[in-house]
């Protein structure tokens, strides 16, 4: 394999682990290269990080990745190659095979090389799934001419024939195939560990959010990270741009004291320019059992947005409501629902009875700037709805969105008022997958910030 | 090439001779950068010396430093120039009164006009500009080191003007076409991470990230720093220091308080740590009320740790 090979290889290993490479890092890496040789492993492999890694998360990746990636084999010489003496010298006739030639020669470089240059046929570092590598592997062997290597292995072992031969030749043959194995191992976990994480999140993201029927205990934690990673990338996009400049309105004072310079003469107009806004959201969540997970990641999702995000009051209900700002900052966002549940959890929910709380004692937090976010499935038990008080959220706040895991068909049927809740609502959706919650923030922030 | 540009040993040599010990990544960052004619960016924890390496640089190499310090509302007119208002104001009364003189015998409006145009616009022109750090760098013919600090601090329409500087080394100015540098200047930048820089700076830049140093090294910063210290007191402070580290405070101490800790333990005469002259000055290494409060208790402990 060639260098430049080797390197388009080691970039695609990077992106597999999430270190993004854009064409233009490539080339400095490969400017970099020239300019400090391969002599030096050190200095190569710092030159190419400063070149490539641009954070320090994707330094820590870098160093793991060139370690796995660079960590070719110490080979141990080839069973066998210590009594012969020279590599020409021992089957004067020649084996009839390159690979047995260079397996009984014992070089270990070779081997190594030819090895590499069949995974490369074999297209090895295509791999994308745990379950090719045993394949792979025998398809690089194969390429190797492991047939011919086997042919001579079973004439020897046949009565007449050279039995020493044979048994280092199989001796050999093995090592290479664990040799092989192991290769192909390394080219997994370079290209193809990272892609299967990628895979497993997208699947995550679609799963139904309820408790007992969609996420398992065990992928809890992981759900939540990727509730934070995909709030961070929102928090990016919408941390950027706060002002925006209005053509048409004249800032006078302004241009005034710029026009100081030129004698008062108003050469530089400046216009007057708007803030935008960040959002201030209340989210006011139901706890009761079907909704209690939806809940949990509404709310780390939230927090984790507070770059963006201006004020943000927090409110769970089942029977009662009660304000989670403090049980939050006390616990800690993965424990503070747990924390609400023992405190109020686990009740029949009263709609009625919650708005009723929510409008005696916080209506004070709503303004005009607020988006009040309700998360719930409507469903009242049969108690007073208290559309009235509804009307009275919808009047004085920016807007309200309502989040319903239930699937739209079941709202307004049985005991779920969600279809005269969702009259007073500027939008009611949907929520039953991560996805979705990330699209209907989005747009919450995109009706603050222009792009 | 030859002297301190030779090769990354002579870098790290060419830094410690300027009192700046240099880890091997952070020597190769820097050759790198010489080599490609590309910016650093230096990032890490406040305090482990990114201003320092860019000071240091320039002092190895002999060349003039160009320093901008970054901060919110920075713009162009700060950053790169400014056209000189009142001598601009000046020209133009001078120029009223020559240009009666001048128009006086022209037979009609065409040929006024015609004369007016011959006359040279000098109203934008180099004599009325006033440059600005980054002008200066682009116009070091000799070349200089540029360090831009904190660049983090800065907004991100300043972040954005920055790229043609950085990926260039030159820039456009409306009214007088494009300042490009004869010698590219070695630009430093460094960040704090207040804030996320854009993707198109950093693919710009070559990225050096400064962790908090080995003991080892640590030692030989504050042999280099302090050389008054004996080796034992070093020895026993940065063992200290680096076992605060382990420990989860607000802000764990970096570099520089180290070796201000060290400078006030020779001007005190301490020979070696003493648990009430370390309770004493917790305040030079911890810079927040709750970790001199957490520390405090467990400073003997700490000292005995090691």
């Amino acid at each position: 394999m060639t260098m430049p090979h080797v390197m388009q290889d080691f970039l695609r290993a990077l992106r597999a682990a999430d270190v993004r490479v854009s064409p233009a890092e490539a080339i400095d890496a490969a400017r970099a290269a020239a300019v400090v040789g391969y002599a030096d492993r050190q200095l190569f492999k710092d030159a190419l990080c400063v070149t490539l890694a641009k954070s320090e998360a994707e330094t820590e990746r870098f160093d793991e990745v060139f370690e796995t990636f660079f960590a070719r084999e110490r080979l141990r010489a080839a069973p066998g190659s210590a009594e012969a003496p020279g590599p020409a010298e021992p089957r004067g006739e020649g084996s009839g095979s390159d690979l047995a030639d260079l397996l009984l020669s014992g070089d270990a470089g070779g081997i190594a090389q030819a090895l590499e240059a069949a995974a490369q046929r074999a297209g090895v570092a295509e791999i994308r799934l745990f379950t090719q590598r045993a394949r792979l592997a025998r398809k690089t062997l194969d390429e190797m001419g492991l047939a011919e290597v086997e042919a001579i292995i079973a004439a020897a072992r046949k009565p007449g024939g050279d039995a020493a031969l044979g048994q280092r030749l199989d001796a050999a043959r093995r090592a290479l195939a664990a040799q092989a194995r192991r290769y192909v191992e390394r080219q997994f976990q370079l290209y193809a560990a990272g892609s299967g994480q990628v895979l497993r999140e997208e699947a995550l993201a679609q799963r139904a959010l309820n408790l007992g029927a969609g996420i398992e205990p065990h992928e809890f934690a992981l759900m939540q990270q990727l509730v934070k990673k995909m709030a961070r990338k929102l928090a990016e996009r919408y941390s950027r741009r706060r002002k925006k400049a209005q053509r048409g309105h004249l800032d006078v004072r302004r241009t005034l004291r710029r026009s100081l310079p030129y004698g008062g003469v108003p050469f530089d107009i400046v216009w007057k320019s708007k803030k935008v806004a960040k959002p201030s959201i209340v989210a006011i969540c139901d706890v009761s059992r079907s909704v209690a997970a939806a809940a949990q990641f509404l709310l780390t999702f939230l927090y984790s947005l507070n770059e963006v995000v201006d004020r943000l009051d927090s409110f769970a209900f089942s029977s009662r409501l009660i304000s989670v700002g403090d049980i939050l900052d006390e616990h800690g966002i993965e424990h503070a629902i747990a924390q609400v549940l023992t405190q109020i959890g686990f009740r029949s929910t009263d709609y009625g009875k919650a708005l009723e709380d929510f409008c005696d004692q916080h209506l004070d937090r709503l303004d005009r700037h607020t988006t009040v976010i309700i998360l719930g499935d409507g469903r009242t038990n049969f108690q007073d709805p208290r559309m009235d008080l509804m009307r009275l959220i919808q009047a004085r706040a920016r807007a309200v969105i309502w989040l319903n895991p239930e699937p739209e068909g079941f709202w307004g049927q049985g005991d779920s008022e969600m279809d005269r809740y969702a009259r007073f609502c500027h939008v009611a959706k949907e929520c039953g997958s991560i996805a979705e919650l990330e699209r209907v923030i989005e747009d919450v922030l995109r009706t603050y910030v222009p792009n | 090439m030859s002297g301190p540009l030779a090769s990354v040993e002579a870098l790290i040599a060419g830094l410690a001779g300027v009192g700046y010990i240099a880890s091997r990544r952070i020597a190769t960052a820097l050759y790198m950068a010489i080599n490609l004619q590309k910016p650093i960016l230096v990032e890490g924890s406040a305090g482990v010396g990114k201003t320092e390496l860019g000071l240091s640089t320039a002092a190895m190499l002999g060349q003039p430093l160009i320093r901008m310090q970054c901060y919110e509302g920075l713009d162009e007119s700060k950053a790169l120039y400014e056209w000189k208002y009142g001598k601009q104001l000046l020209y133009t009364q001078i120029l009223k009164d020559r240009m009666g003189e001048t128009l006086k015998d022209a037979p009609d409006m065409d040929a006024a006009m015609e004369r007016l145009h011959g006359m040279g616009d000098l109203f934008f022109s180099e004599p009325f500009l006033e440059p600005r750090p980054l002008m200066k760098a682009l116009r070091e013919d000799d070349g200089c080191v540029l360090l831009i600090d904190e660049v983090d601090k800065s907004d991100e329409a300043f972040e954005a003007f920055l790229l043609e500087v950085l990926s260039a080394y030159q820039v456009s100015i409306p009214e007088l076409g494009v300042v490009k540098a004869k010698t590219p200047p070695l630009v430093f930048l460094t960040s704090n991470n207040v804030r996320d820089l854009g993707d198109a700076l950093k693919r710009r830049c070559l990225h050096l990230h400064i962790p908090l140093p080995e003991a080892k090294l640590e030692e030989r910063i504050v042999a280099s720093r302090v050389p008054e210290i004996e080796a034992r007191l070093t020895h026993a402070l940065v063992a200290f220091i680096q076992s605060l580290r382990t420990l989860d405070l607000r802000k764990p101490p970096s570099i520089s308080e180290t070796v201000d800790w060290a400078r006030a333990l020779v001007l005190l005469g301490a020979d070696s740590l003493e648990p009430s002259l370390v309770r004493d000055t917790l305040n030079v290494i911890l810079k927040f009320e709750q970790d001199i409060e957490a520390v405090e208790p467990q400073v003997v402990e700490l000292i005995r740790r090691r």
